[in-house]
Parts: structure tokens; sequence; C-alpha cells
């Protein structure tokens, strides 16, 4: 009897911290590429203001604005806005998201680094990544089959491609997919004949192909600079999403990761920071 | 001699014991019929609901579909496109693909080992082959993958010279390296429970090793071999981390081992966590489940089965 009350006892000291820490965390859930930013924003911004605990995961955009939707989170990182079809379902729960723009990202193509071919046109990466172009020498490279590496299709940065490049198209059914940049990464830098694509800030071990809009455009490599002015065409914000207008430690944490200090963390871990006015113009009064 | 002196209990406790223990052992029983109904019931919309059937109803997934007008009919699985595609055709092709490589790489794998174990290894061998092989087993299947996706898949493309580095033969190998514990063990359990009467038979008849083994005690064991094939090709279906990681996740319908796959199990895994509550490729996902569990528990009961009525044939009880 005494052994059952002292177990019984431990189990609720656990539960009531387990309760109180819960009380002071905010979680952070979704995008895979804003994680590595999230987790170092989170640390930082931990040891400035000891007191907070912030949990940061990935599993894609989808996943994090599904958490948002039921619940599940405080803070969603989204590589893309929230489709109807999500916007729809918040209004329904009753959810008002608020979007702000953290960072900036380049959508880079990776090229393995023997590959021959530098640059490439929108028009030809729609091609490839359709399937309608499969050769490397039809784009002037060697003659081998194209093997597409993408991301599944609960990434934001796979939607953002298709609607953006391929002009929502389907991506042919030849193209593999990998659970994360990092694994596009990878899969590439092993593959002379792959391309894949991904969030420039995780690029290692393979080469940027020089994208130009147009046919005969200038072809731009992504880098800091071409995104944050707009040269490199293939961009986009990168957004947290809260339930209503955050209050409280979710505003302080937002405006911080906004103000001067935020900006250049994420620029020391190859995030495009906003410029100075976009940055003031979203941070929350 | 030692007396043994049992209290009196009283006839509740015993009858609340017995209930208890009763208890513990249908709740097994009840979670499965449970789990079934839970996913079952997230999947029935596809029969209900019209709009859900309009956009992924039971013919849009097995028969070919033409999706824009003018474009020939063919199976595709896009669920997030413009307009949604749900063929589970190339699922259904890319899960039986990865499943039979994993067999053709199991079966002759774990069963030569079971021979060699209960006919030709000496009692040191024995005792070492066993558990070193029922270690594979205790291997996490998300290290398998991995293996399979850094190491595997190099060496395969660098000596096969593939076009695609992950692909069926990929994933089905490291499959077949996760079920060939489940194999050896139930071969070895059903040649070991050959009687040695029919063994003792063979040799009298003028056998030598090899006759006894190959003409006797293995058609002898051969149903228990059997089942445990269909065990493993359960546990092969089943299986997600392997192929997830593995096997490059592109639906494609094509008869090559050697091209990227889709199973069931990976689509699911891959695509639940974010699909929109409710939706049509929700309910379809669901309905992927379904199929999974009547699939695997169908071979799995039965090969237990078999199993059974083997024990009970050897133990000449009812």
């Amino acid at each position: 009897m005494k052994k059952s009350f002292l177990i019984l006892g431990l189990a609720m000291v656990i539960i009531g911290t387990g309760i109180l820490v819960a009380g002071s965390t905010i979680t952070i859930k979704g995008s895979d590429t804003l994680v590595r930013l999230g987790q170092r924003w989170a640390e930082e911004y931990m040891k400035e203001f000891p007191g907070t605990v912030i949990q940061v995961s990935g599993g894609g955009s989808g996943t994090g604005i599904a958490a948002l939707l039921n619940g599940s989170t405080d803070i969603c990182e989204a590589s893309r806005d929230m489709k109807e079809k999500e916007y729809k379902k918040a209004k329904e729960l009753g959810i008002t998201p608020y979007r702000v723009s953290v960072a900036l990202d380049g959508i880079a193509v990776f090229l393995h680094e023997e590959n021959p071919v530098q640059n490439l046109t929108y028009a030809q990466l729609k091609g490839i990544y359709t399937g309608s172009i499969t050769n490397w020498k039809e784009v002037g490279g060697n003659d081998a089959r194209i093997i597409l590496y993408g991301r599944e299709n609960n990434s934001g940065t796979y939607t953002f491609f298709k609607e953006h490049v391929l002009n929502k198209e389907d991506y042919s059914e030849y193209t593999q997919t990998l659970p994360g940049t990092a694994a596009v990464v990878n899969a590439v830098s092993k593959d002379k004949n792959g391309i894949g694509y991904g969030g420039i800030a995780w690029a290692k071990g393979v080469k940027f192909a020089a994208v130009s809009e147009e046919d005969g455009g200038e072809y731009v490599i992504p880098s800091v600079e071409t995104v944050s002015d707009g040269t490199y065409p293939i961009s986009r914000d990168l957004y947290w999403f809260f339930s209503g207008q955050p209050t409280g430690n979710l505003k302080k944490l937002v405006n911080w990761a906004l103000s001067d200090k935020g900006q250049k963390i994420a620029e020391e871990i190859d995030y495009v920071p906003l410029s100075k006015e976009k940055a003031k113009e979203y941070t929350i009064k | 001699m030692n007396e043994l002196k049992f209290r009196p209990k009283s006839k509740i406790r015993e009858f609340l014991g017995e209930k208890f223990i009763a208890v513990n052992a249908f709740i097994a029983l009840i979670a499965i019929v449970l789990i079934f109904l839970f996913i079952f019931k997230e999947a029935i919309p596809i029969f209900t609901d019209s709009e859900i059937r309009e956009e992924a109803g039971l013919d849009k997934m097995v028969f070919r579909q033409e999706f824009y007008e003018g474009r020939e009919a063919k199976w595709s699985w896009q669920p997030n496109s413009e307009v949604p595609k749900y063929s589970l055709f190339p699922l259904f092709i890319g899960t039986l693909k990865a499943a039979l490589i994993a067999m053709l790489f199991a079966a002759p794998l774990g069963i030569g080992a079971a021979v060699y174990s209960s006919e030709f290894a000496g009692k040191k061998m024995k005792e070492i082959i066993k558990p070193i092989i029922e270690l594979l087993a205790g291997i996490p299947s998300v290290v398998l993958g991995f293996f399979a996706l850094m190491i595997l898949a190099t060496f395969l493309q660098i000596t096969l010279g593939l076009t695609f580095r992950l692909n069926a033969l990929n994933a089905g190998i490291a499959l077949g390296l996760a079920v060939i514990p489940i194999v050896f063990t139930i071969a070895e359990d059903a040649m070991n429970s050959v009687p040695g009467s029919l063994r003792e038979a063979a040799t009298a008849l003028g056998a030598n090793k090899w006759q006894v083994s190959l003409t006797t005690v293995l058609p002898a064991a051969l149903p228990g071999i059997a089942a445990g094939v269909v065990l493993g090709f359960g546990r092969a279906v089943g299986e997600t981390m392997i192929v997830l990681m593995a096997s490059g996740n592109a639906a494609i319908i094509s008869g090559s081992f050697l091209d990227s796959i889709r199973t069931f199990s990976a689509t699911i895994a891959a695509e639940l966590a974010e699909v929109v509550f409710g939706s049509a490729h929700y309910s379809v996902l669901f309905f992927i489940g379904s199929l999974l569990f009547v699939f695997t528990f169908i071979i799995n009961f039965a090969g237990d089965m078999v199993l059974t009525r083997i024990k009970i044939k050897i133990q000449g009880k009812m």
C-alpha cells in the first residue's frame, strides 16, 4: 500500500511539472525549410530571455498548418501561403490565421558538381520537371537520362515550385520524392544526372543552376544578395502563421525575430533577411 | 514429505480473478476489431459522401481515368494537383514489386539457412546461427532503410550501372533482410518438428545425409516452410520505413525492378501528416490503410492457421 502511494505521488509531481512547463512553452511546428531558422532563433531567444521554453519541429508546411488549425501549435512555420481549402477550414473552426513574413528564401535548382549544364530557363525547368524533357542533351548537357528529385506533396517547397515554375502542372510521375531539402541535396550530390530543388540555405556538395525567367534573359545564380534585391526569380516569403494576432509572449518573440538582431541571426545561417522597411512594416505594434 | 498448505480462498475473489484474466485475453481481440472499425470509418465517405465520391470514388481509384479532355486515359497518383488523381494501381504495383523482390531474396536465403541449421550444422554451429539471424530481426527498420538509402543504393548503382539510384531492387533487398529472420525461424522450426522416425526410416533405406534432407525431410516440412514464406510476405507488404527511405517514392507503373516505386505504406506515411482533415484525400488514405489491414490480416491468419494445424498433427492432440 505504501509503495503504491509513493508511485502515485511521484506520478502527480511529474505530471504537475509537465503542466507547469507547458504553460510557458511556445511550440513552433511546420516547414522543413524554416526549421533551422526556427531552431536558431529559439536558441538565441532562450539565451536572452531564460524562462521561456520554445520547442521547434519540422514536418512540412502542410503539417504545420494542420497543427495550427487543430490547436496543437502556437506558431506555424510555412514556406508557402495557406491554400484556399485551409483558409476555409480555419474559418469553419473559428480561427483567423495571422500571417507574418519573417524571412525570404530563394529556391535553388541543384545540379551535380560535375554536370556540364549551368544555365536553365523557366521553360526548360518546366519541361524537365513535367517530364517532356527527359535527356540532358536537350538542354546542352551529356546524353543521359535526367533523374528528377523532388519533395513530398505536403511540402511548401513542392507547392511553390509547382505554382511558380511549373505553372500548376503536375510533376512527372518519375520524380523521386524525398523527405526534406537536405535529402534532396544529398541525393543530387550522389547522382551525376540528378536535378533537384530546394531552399538555398541548405546546399552543400552540389552546385546551383543559374536561372532565367525568360528565354534569352539574364541567368542569375541564387545567393543572399540576388534574392534580397529580387534579381533571382525563384524567390518567396517565409511565413509564421498565428491563430489571431499574437499577444504577450508570442508577440515578443515575433517582434524579436523581425528586429535587426533576429534578422542578423537569419543572415548568419544563410537565410535571406527582410529589408529594413519590410521588417518594420511587419512588426506588431 | 513437505505438505503444501493452501489458504481457503473466497469464491468471489476466484470468480473476479478469472473474469479479470479473461478480459485481458480479450483485450487484444477487442483492440484489433476497434482499430479496424476506426480506420474503416474514416474511409466510408468514399462510398457515402457524394462530393467525395465524385472526386475519389471506387471506380476512380481502380480504373484508368481520362483526367484531361482529349488526353489518353491512364492511371496516376497525384492527390495534390489542380485535378486530383487517386489511382491506386501504381501504388499496388509498387507494393507488389517490393514484396516480391523481398521474397525472392529472403526465401532462398532463409530456407537455405534453415536447412543447413537443422540438417547439417553441428551443435555448436546451430547455437551460433540461430541467434545471429535473429539479430537481423532486431535491427530497427529505420536503420535498415538508412543503410539502403546511403550505402546499398550507391553500391547497386555502381555495380549494375543503374539509371535510378533509389529503386525497387534497393528497397526490396533491404526488405528481404528484414524478412529473412521470419522465414528462417519458421522454416527451421518446421524442419526440426519432422519426426525423427522419418529420418531414420530414410537412412535405413540407404539414403545419405543430402538425400534424407532433400527427399524426405524437406517435403515433410513443406507446409511449415510455406507458412513461413507467407508470413514473411505479409511483413514485406506492411513494412513502411524501409520503402519510404529507399524506394524513391515515385508512383510508376512498369515491369522493371530497376525503376522507382511508391508503396501503399509509404504513401500513407508520407501524406497522412498534412492531409486536410475530412477531405477526399484523407478518406482515400484511410481506405488504403483498411486495404493493408485486411490484406495482412488475411495473410497472417492463413499462415498461422497452417502452422497451428501442423502443430496439432505433430503433437497428435485435438
